[in-house]
């Protein structure tokens, strides 16, 4: 993406975020068209519906928020962050679900 | 960078100097030194108002059931109409006793040892070391402390509302801490809530500043790896700040919904309280709350100990007249800290009924944490060797931290396994743990920073005789209260009870094995005396430091410790912008004793 | 000595100083957001019935569009003002803020709906069942399981699957509206007006229902029945008391809404003081725009996730 300055840049820039504005709506419609269609899988319809998310954020954070172009220092932060976030569910997730189940004393009963 | 900016202002000259009113300078000021003083005076006066209400405490775990001298009828007098019920005949109520305990926790920890460690210390010393005018976004560090003094008047206030204040622990652990007071629907703990929204809202604009200002506005030739260590530990700080207090924003809210609107975010379903079914809809999970909450709470002890750590090394430093011992060991040991405290918090959690594998996980990791913490201390202790060590006032406070540091950590390895954790927790022996990093780790690393840069904010010494009577009373007080609680703890005491573990003992089971026995209960004496102990040597410190504000000794030069750092070759104290020119730095932080050089400093920004 | 690199950037790190504060502050914000994220999947996976079909799918599409395209006319006013063209930008910047009040205004509709949406629960199997009679003809398994789908989606979901079989009439939680569309009604505030009896316009069933041509049953829609209060156990309208779905989606959506506001307000605030200030320092001017806008589509990526979480799966 390089240097934003130049006004010949800006125009190619523009034309990006117009290319980039359809692609996010169609990445709506995609995501609701995934909901009424009703994949009988749980597990892959949240999988697929946090995909497509996260194509539009990927999109919306790399190029409206100029992140693809963006310095060393605010990569590193968010990639903390990114990091921490993840601990913060995966773990927490992990432990309310690693717990003891009870068994009787007498064995198979 | 010697006084001659008179002649010298320049850009300066461009906007009017007119001098700012009595309200604009001292009041609403956002000159990051009058902001740094500000947080560094509200703090004191927070740390002592935690004190005493610890003070009243320890009269009834020592004495259970009678009434207080003197502070009994206070106490009283202040809570009105609450007085019959809370602190009837002078004698302190369990709920009195538990809302005093929370309090104090709450107090200390984010109204008093953040504040004074983090924001005051940062404030002032953090731009003056890295060679900026101010912070990066000044209003932005007005607004921060102006949160922080809300907060603080939300959770005094909380005292003297219908109810109390909130007495659930500064853990507030859910479902006691929505129904601990059922007649009020805005009670303490919401008071506690939304107080602790501001402070959360202060730390965070204060940690966004901090860091964009390390980041940003560096002296030219202040490098990353010339920075000051305090400066590192700052910023470390700054980013566990910003990135573990929002989950507690997140989980406050859903608390504050689950007191006030009657939402069950934390309630599990079935709750019955003396005999009826609570009236809300069930489902939430109280171990969430406990997540969340320690989930800041663990990043939050390094909040409170890091800043400690690089005011200890700065003193060290220019007290040893040599470099600090291991200076990229020190950094990336700071950095691997902040990174691990993030993955550790669940090592509070070992009594919830987590499965092995994830406390394994946490077990881990905490073992793993203690590695750079112990390189550190043990950084700090080699950069002693071969020292000329000058034993002022700020050294022996920096001195004493070490070893009271290294008993705080070392008892924390217990606690840090899952196996003996399931014997220690919630007893004294925690009590004692944190508190020895943090009151003789901490606070005695805090009082060091203010003898060695009150010369610096105003021109005069504070008095040695009287700081070092204020340093040997604390110590010796500070290891008669916290000593004995190991074996408290040790003996199966537990926290929080306001009979002083009384209905537990021998006294009252006789024959029980396990039972109290009289030798614990009666510490209980002598841990007290030391704890009103500790609060009358405070009273050298309090005269020390307000009498010489006017009639300390006179330093002789604008760097009276002969240190190297870049807040020490500024005028006393710096004027507003700090530096009249940017200065340029040519070496490390810590040029003491350079072979063949002329003086045994060498500033940073001292040409070679 | 001035503060440095408030306009140029500061040429190790590339950036300037607002924009390093708004990248930390948006970090900050990604932890908020993300506890309530992992709020919500601990709530959910924790939680034995967790309704379904609950939120208007339409008009959340919609919303998303809207805030979609507030994204792109925020970028557009930076650009333009990168490229010098103020007008341009100006409108870009109002466009903005137009969506986001319409972000909000759509929100609050969908937020009142809820608010006037009740659930009831009788007393007993005899008075659920007289009811369901009354309101749509019969108290069979297919009128049950209509109930249930109103709730809870399709019957045969996983919920129902687990129980193999419907809760007796007496658990099943009828939804529905009271006349005249009143607000945040419950049991206790009707007793206090000595109430004896209510006008309950049940639901018409299987609106839960996802499957293509599960149309949802308009026969009995509208039809107005007289409750006793007597024969209720339970009133309560779709409020974050209700149960954790609806807290947590007030809450998740709720905070949302705050920071549009926020964020509208700090571009009103540009909008209005921009020419002033594009006269006065273009570039500064221009710095302000690019950390507003980068909050803004922050906001915009929450949604993107709030989106499908809240209302699709």
């Amino acid at each position: 993406m390089g240097d934003h300055s130049s006004p010949e840049q800006l125009k190619k820039d523009i034309r990006v975020y117009l290319a980039i504005f359809v692609a996010l709506l169609v990445g709506t419609v995609l995501t609701v068209w995934l909901y009424y269609i009703h994949i009988p899988n749980v597990k892959v319809t949240i999988a697929i519906a946090l995909l497509v998310a996260s194509v539009k954020s990927f999109l919306v954070a790399g190029y409206f928020m100029h992140l693809l172009s963006e310095k060393k220092v605010i990569y590193a932060t968010l990639a903390a962050t990114a990091f921490f976030f993840v601990a913060l569910m995966g773990l927490t997730l992990w432990a309310m679900n690693d717990f003891p189940k009870l068994t009787s004393v007498f064995g198979n009963q | 960078m010697a006084a001659t900016h008179s002649t010298t202002h320049t850009a300066h000259e461009a906007h009017a100097h007119h001098e700012p009113g009595f309200w604009r300078k001292y009041i609403f000021s956002t000159d990051h030194k009058v902001i740094g003083i500000q947080y560094g005076i509200t703090a004191l006066l927070f740390l002592f108002f935690g004190f005493l209400l610890m003070a009243a405490m320890r009269w009834q775990i020592a004495y259970p059931g009678q009434p207080i001298p003197v502070a009994g009828k206070i106490i009283g007098w202040l809570l009105g109409a609450e007085a019959a019920t809370m602190i009837p005949g002078g004698i302190m109520s369990p709920d009195l006793y538990n809302a005093f305990g929370a309090m104090h926790g709450t107090i200390m920890v984010f109204l008093a040892i953040v504040p004074l460690a983090f924001a005051a210390f940062g404030n002032y010393v953090v731009p003056l070391q890295i060679g900026a005018p101010d912070m990066a976004f000044p209003r932005i560090n007005m607004v921060s402390y102006q949160c922080f003094f809300m907060g603080g008047v939300v959770m005094l206030a909380s005292f003297f509302i219908p109810g109390g204040a909130a007495r659930s622990g500064w853990t507030s652990y859910s479902p006691l801490a929505s129904m601990a007071d059922l007649t009020n629907r805005v009670d303490g703990q919401t008071f506690w809530l939304i107080g602790m929204v501001l402070l959360i809202t202060s730390s965070l604009l204060g940690a966004v500043n901090f860091i964009a200002t390390i980041i940003q506005l560096r002296a030219k030739g202040m490098s990353w790896m010339r920075l000051p260590f305090f400066v590192w530990a700052q910023f470390v700080t700054g980013f566990l700040l910003l990135l573990a207090f929002p989950p507690l924003e997140a989980a406050g809210v859903m608390q504050l919904m689950d007191n006030v609107l009657d939402t069950s975010f934390f309630l599990p379903s079935g709750l019955v309280i003396s005999g009826q079914p609570v009236d809300v809809s069930g489902g939430g999970s109280p171990l969430l709350w406990q997540h969340l909450f320690w989930f800041l709470g663990h990043p939050e002890v390094y909040v409170l100990i890091l800043p400690a750590m690089g005011i200890v090394a700065e003193i060290i430093a220019c007290n040893t007249r040599k470099p600090l011992w291991g200076y990229k060991a020190l950094v990336h040991s700071v950095l691997a800290i902040g990174f691990l405290s993030f993955i550790v918090w669940a090592h509070h959690m070992y009594l919830t009924g987590m499965g092995t594998k994830i406390s394994t996980f946490f077990q881990t990791t905490t073992m793993i944490i203690s590695i750079p913490s112990v390189i550190i201390l043990t950084a700090l202790f080699l950069s002693l060797w071969g020292g000329s060590i000058r034993f002022n006032t700020p050294m022996l406070f920096a001195l004493a931290f070490l070893p009271m540091f290294g008993i705080g950590g070392l008892t924390g390895l217990p606690l840090g396994f899952n196996a003996s954790d399931i014997l220690l927790h919630d007893t004294y022996y925690v009590i004692a743990h944190f508190h020895y990093v943090v009151a003789p780790g901490t606070i005695f690393a805090l009082f060091a920073g203010i003898y060695f840069w009150f010369p610096k904010a105003t021109g005069r010494f504070m008095s040695e005789g009287l700081g070092r009577i204020h340093f040997v009373l604390s110590f010796v007080f500070m290891n008669l209260i916290f000593g004995p609680m190991f074996l408290q703890g040790l003996a199966g005491m537990l926290r929080r009870m306001s009979d002083g573990g009384a209905a537990y003992s021998l006294a009252q089971n006789p024959g029980i094995e396990g039972a109290l026995s009289d030798a614990i209960i009666n510490l209980n004496k002598g841990v007290s005396m030391a704890a009103w102990g500790l609060g009358l040597s405070q009273i050298p410190f309090i005269i020390n430091f307000f009498w010489s504000i006017k009639h300390g000794k006179k330093v002789p030069s604008d760097n009276p410790w002969q240190a190297t750092t870049l807040e020490w070759q500024t005028p006393t104290p710096p004027p507003h912008g700090n530096f009249a020119v940017e200065p340029e730095v040519h070496r490390g932080p810590y040029d003491y004793s350079v072979p063949g050089a002329k003086s045994d400093y060498s500033p940073q920004n001292q040409p070679h | 000595m001035e503060i440095p690199y408030t306009v140029t950037p500061r040429k190790d790190t590339g950036l300037y100083n607002a924009k390093v504060g708004i990248w930390l502050f948006l970090a900050s914000e990604v932890m908020l957001f993300g506890a309530l994220f992992s709020s919500y999947v601990l709530l959910r996976v924790g939680a034995s019935f967790w309704p379904e079909g609950l939120l208007n799918i339409p008009i959340g599409t919609f919303n998303t569009w809207v805030l979609i395209t507030s994204s792109v006319t925020v970028v557009m006013c930076w650009a333009n003002l990168k490229l010098g063209n103020f007008n341009k930008a100006r409108v870009y910047l109002g466009l903005t803020i137009l969506c986001a009040l319409g972000f909000v205004g759509i929100k609050t509709v969908e937020y009142n709906d809820k608010f006037t949406h009740y659930t009831i629960r009788f007393t007993n199997d005899v008075t659920a069942a007289a009811f369901l009679k009354e309101a749509y003809g019969n108290d069979d398994e297919a009128t049950r399981s209509g109930v249930f789908a109103n709730t809870y989606g399709v019957p045969d979901s996983k919920v129902v699957a687990k129980n193999k079989e419907l809760p007796p009439p007496r658990f099943l939680e009828i939804t529905g509206h009271l006349e005249g569309n009143p607000h945040f009604v419950t049991l206790k505030k009707l007793k206090a007006k000595n109430a004896e009896t209510i006008t309950f316009i049940p639901d018409a069933l299987n609106q839960g229902k996802k499957e293509k041509g599960a149309a949802p049953d308009a026969a009995h829609d509208h039809k107005k029945v007289t409750v006793k209060m007597s024969e209720l156990v339970y009133l309560s309208a779709y409020t974050p008391q209700r149960n954790t779905y609806f807290a947590i989606y007030f809450t998740l959506t709720g905070l949302h809404a705050a920071h549009v506001i926020g964020g509208a307000l700090v571009m009103t605030y540009l909008f209005f003081t921009g020419r002033r200030w594009w006269q006065k320092a273009p570039e500064q001017y221009t710095n302000r725009i690019e950390v507003a806008g980068l909050f803004w589509h922050f906001v915009d990526l929450v949604w993107i996730f709030l989106f499908p979480v809240l209302y699709l799966l």
